[in-house]
């Protein structure tokens, strides 16, 4: 496995106590995999991505264990982590628009980056860097531009290109389609998939709350409900036959192409997530799901429920195991 | 860099956009936040408390002067201690009395100088921010020129004309010189308030336009509006001492300020006596850093993203 | 960049027009009359001797013209450089007494601008990035804010004179001396001119330290800094660039204090006797000397504004965004 994740916690330090923003999380990608990780805001995808390149000082990870290619990636030590940061794991972040500071030239600030990781042979990885830009469809003057003077559409391209330019074994992309119109959309999942494709980076986690680019982009997607996941299955499977209560709420709730409104109400799923100050005990979707019962109140378990496919849910859990009993597959749940 | 607001960039007064649309009402969630936030605040506490007793003093400890102010005690040069508490300077006034009243003056004038620097202030700042186009250029051009010319010299040069010296007018000058920074302020809330979602909201929905000024635009503006207030009070109370000191003040009013020009003009330093040039400029200061300090910290209880964890 | 000089410009330029008309205008609508001021030391008994030299010093002063016309020549004399005869140094004109006062106020001012300005922001960048530090230069800088200039002139003359007679507390240089460029006149020159730079330089740096302070603070903590240290950046990268962010809204407030820096230099050469030009305004007040007051406004309207244009340049050349960007940057 390219990336192992076991029992990760992270928690915010605030006013009111410490609030687990990631609650005992594991999944693992393997090489080459883009994963995407969907949830609503606040389901803690973004703590959880940013966590696993830099953990900002108000976070602290408070259990669990993270591997790369089989080392430790020690993301409660921040100096260990910065020679890491880069080289082997690294961040498109979220705010890319103003990520890259005013007063420094592009081509200064990557020439920076490089100097801060010692690396020796800067010809090399600048021939590369020109490759690249061109590859992305950047002009190589941008290498001589301020920030400000490139559009949006242009900013979020460097930041992709930076993040990536030392080759990292997982990248962590950060909502890096939601400012954007829906060509720019596909056009950034192309560069991630191309880029994982030419081997510029190996594994991807692609943070999104927005399910219908994944399903494009990523290879297997995990879903994040108040600070846990929920389902984690290939894309196909996924999107075409959910397990979980709260995917098949969500998958329900996107609007269609092309239907009207007065063929279809648009629903969304009743409720709101539970406060992570003091959340309640066991399944933490139970006040919003419609087949809650009394083992609820548990925490289930994240388990495979098929190969590929794992699911913390007791319903999914109990008809597991019966039809396991009679040798069927598991019933097609209609759509609610 | 007394006479001014900090460096900082302006804190953005938050909106209270709450989502999910629960529904409480945004104004006494507010004010109650800000009280909780403001009783624990170390720096406003401190600051609130030693302006208080300050302000308490200046009200209170003339009535215990033995002598008036400018009336000699026929004693002079003596030590603090004994019957004149604070000691008397080189022509005897009671140094005691002159405090005292001094407290009150400076308050006075700084209270004037604020008041005035706001009206003014507001009034300009509002009406760039809120109309734009060509009013809002011509309003900043003199906004500018104005800030750029040093406010001691032209109260200096408008004063030495003026025959009658009160302290209303002197007040009044140092607002007409202060107000830029007021202006300044208001006019960049009001630009980037009005072009918020909920005073578009509340303009579809019909209402006036003085309707929509009092209760969405005000109020926001408000907390914002208020710490520059506290910095300009401070800075009228530094810029009329200096004012003061040059015996440029009002006639027969003993100010701190003036309290220090007579401390230099009676060779108080060559005589060392340090009572009578000392306590002045030490409770001025005083004054304003209580009132700097308060400034931080309700700026930090104001601004969430400024509160230390 | 062509815009926002230009718009600077015809800022100076309309700042230039109303101050001398101000300084012009000011005397006239004043209640009193100077000539009058003026005539009353000479204690004329005799009414018709009294209206004709009456007269005799209208003229003289060019104050027996239309109101306009008075106010041309105001403009003509700005611009030649004469601003008349002083009335209290009888003899001298205002702009050789001005001339003769003025290095003495551009050795105080530059040196304790510039100097506190740079030290300043040294200090509140590191304050900002060490705790401990904080926590002593934060209270120490509004101090040093809140602290009145004449008092802490006063303070100061007392300490290093009276009390400790380390140096003059008085005058420019020692009496007895004439300006020469020799090194004895230079070395009591420098003598005199230490404790007043001191008191201007302390109260200045208190000011630029937090201002700087908060500034690095807000640096450090925004997205840039942030995405930097994402890529592994060492902490010292981060710093450099959260300083240079920093120092660009840092030099427009040093425009901005200019003003309240003046004033501190005419109190503080006042406390001191210092022969500069705040010097001169006191006396000029004193005296009731309204050309001589007239010419110094003008004066210091030019130097406020020629430093404003030229911290403008320099602005232009560090920040990148003023330099390139395409739309006028916002005054």
């Amino acid at each position: 496995m390219s990336v192992n994740v076991e029992n990760l916690s992270v928690a915010y330090r605030s006013r009111r106590g410490d609030v687990t923003a990631v609650d005992n999380v594991s999944f693992s990608l393997a090489d080459g995999e883009i994963m995407g990780l969907a949830g609503e805001s606040g389901s803690g995808k973004s703590t959880l991505g940013n966590a696993l390149v830099y953990l900002d000082p108000r976070m602290k990870a408070t259990g669990g264990r993270v591997t790369v290619d089989g080392r430790e990636l020690p993301i409660a030590n921040n100096n260990a982590m910065r020679p890491r940061r880069m080289t082997e794991v690294s961040l498109v972040p979220q705010y890319a628009m103003s990520a890259l500071t005013p007063t420094r030239k592009i081509g200064k600030l990557i020439n920076d980056l490089l100097k801060s990781h010692h690396v020796k042979d800067r010809d090399e990885v600048y021939t590369e860097l020109r490759r690249r830009l061109a590859l992305i469809g950047l002009k190589e003057d941008v290498l001589s531009k301020y920030s400000f003077e490139l559009s949006g559409g242009m900013r979020q391209r460097v930041t992709i290109i930076m993040s990536t330019l030392l080759n990292p074994s997982l990248l962590v992309a950060d909502e890096v389609t939601s400012a954007l119109d829906v060509s720019s959309q596909r056009a950034v999942g192309e560069m991630l998939i191309e880029f994982r494709d030419r081997g510029y980076i190996k594994s991807a986690i692609t943070i999104t709350h927005d399910l219908s680019i994944l399903a494009q982009i990523a290879d297997s997607i995990a879903i994040m409900y108040a600070g846990r996941l929920a389902e984690r299955a290939p894309t196909s499977v996924l999107v075409d036959s959910p397990l979980h209560p709260y995917t098949q709420a969500l998958l329900n709730s996107l609007p269609e192409v092309g239907v009207r409104h007065d063929q279809v109400t648009l629903t969304g799923i009743p409720g709101r997530p539970p406060s992570l100050v003091n959340p309640p005990a066991g399944c933490r979707f139970r006040e919003r799901c419609p087949f809650a019962f009394a083992k609820c109140v548990e925490t289930p378990p994240f388990e495979e429920i098929k190969p590929g496919h794992l699911v913390a849910c007791w319903k999914v859990s109990q008809e597991h195991a019966d039809m396991a009993g009679t040798g069927q597959g598991l019933p097609v749940r209609e759509k609610v | 860099m007394s006479e001014s607001i900090s460096q900082a960039p302006a804190p953005e007064v938050a909106a209270t956009g709450l989502p999910g649309g629960a529904a409480e009402a945004p104004a006494p969630r507010k004010r109650n936040e800000f009280v909780y936030y403001g009783l624990r605040n170390p720096k406003l506490l401190f600051g609130l408390t030693v302006e208080t007793l300050l302000v308490l003093a200046a009200i209170i400890a003339p009535f215990f002067a033995k002598y008036a102010p400018l009336t000699t005690t026929n004693i002079p040069i003596q030590h603090p201690g004994g019957t004149f508490w604070l000691g008397t300077d080189l022509n005897g006034y009671d140094m005691y009395s002159q405090l005292s009243n001094g407290l009150r003056e400076s308050y006075l004038i700084g209270a004037l100088g604020a008041a005035f620097a706001t009206a003014v202030g507001l009034v300009i700042g509002f009406l760039a921010g809120w109309r734009g186009g060509w009013l809002d250029e011509i309003l900043q051009l003199i906004t500018n020129v104005l800030v750029m010319i040093p406010s001691l010299v032209l109260l200096i040069v408008i004063g030495s004309y003026l025959t009658s010296r009160s302290i209303l007018f002197e007040g009044a000058f140092i607002g007409l010189t202060t107000w830029p920074w007021v202006a300044r302020a208001v006019r960049a809330q009001t630009f980037s308030l009005r072009s918020r979602e909920y005073v578009d909201l509340a303009r579809l929905s019909g209402k006036r336009p003085v309707s929509i000024i009092v209760k969405e635009i005000a109020p926001n503006m408000a907390s914002y509006l208020f710490l520059v207030v506290i910095l300009l009070f401070g800075s009228s109370m530094l810029i009329a001492a200096s004012y003061d000191f040059l015996g440029l003040g009002p006639s027969q009013t003993v100010s701190l300020g003036y309290m220090m020009n007579q401390a230099a003009n009676n060779s108080a330093l060559f005589y060392h006596m340090w009572w009578v040039f000392i306590p002045p400029g030490a409770v001025l200061a005083l004054m304003v850093v209580a009132l700097l300090i308060a400034n931080v910290g309700l700026d930090e209880v104001f601004n969430p993203k400024l509160r230390e964890s | 960049m062509r815009r926002y000089l230009s718009r600077k410009i015809i800022t100076y330029v309309v700042a230039f027009f109303i101050g001398v008309t101000v300084d012009w205008a000011l005397p006239h609508f004043m209640p009193g009359d100077p000539i009058q001021g003026m005539l009353a030391k000479y204690n004329v008994a005799n009414t018709a001797g009294y209206q004709a030299l009456y007269a005799q010093f209208q003229a003289s002063y060019g104050l027996n013209v239309s109101l306009w016309q008075q106010y041309l020549n105001f403009w003509h004399g700005v611009l030649s450089g004469d601003f008349g005869q002083s009335i209290f140094a009888q003899g001298a004109t205002v702009s050789s007494l001005i001339f003769s006062a003025m290095p003495y106020t551009v050795a105080l001012l530059v040196p304790a601008v510039l100097l506190s300005y740079v030290l300043g922001n040294r200090l509140g960048a590191a304050a900002a990035r060490r705790k401990v530090l904080d926590n002593s230069v934060l209270p120490l800088g509004y101090v040093l804010q809140a602290i009145p200039y004449p008092w802490l002139a006063l303070v100061v003359v007392y300490l290093f004179g009276p009390l400790w007679h380390l140096f003059p507390t008085s005058l420019g240089y020692d009496q007895g001396l004439v300006p020469h460029f020799d090194w004895r006149f230079i070395s009591s020159a420098i003598d005199h001119w230490f404790l007043p730079f001191l008191t201007v330089f302390l109260v200045s740096l208190g000011g630029w330290a937090i201002g700087m302070r908060n500034l690095v603070i807000y640096e450090l903590e925004n997205d840039s800094s942030r995405y930097l240290r994402a890529l592994g950046s060492s902490e010292r990268v981060v710093r450099r660039y959260a300083y240079r962010n920093a120092s660009l809204p840092q030099l427009s407030g040093l425009a901005l204090q200019l003003g309240v820096v003046i004033g501190g230099n005419i109190v503080t050469e006042v406390a001191f006797q210092y022969p500069g030009l705040g010097n001169l305004i006191f006396k000029a007040i004193g005296a009731q000397d309204y050309f001589l007051l007239q010419g110094i406004f003008i004066f210091i309207v030019i130097g406020v504004l020629l430093a404003n244009f030229i911290i403008d340049l320099v602005f232009v050349s560090v920040d990148p965004r003023t330099r390139l960007s395409m739309q006028g940057a916002a005054a």
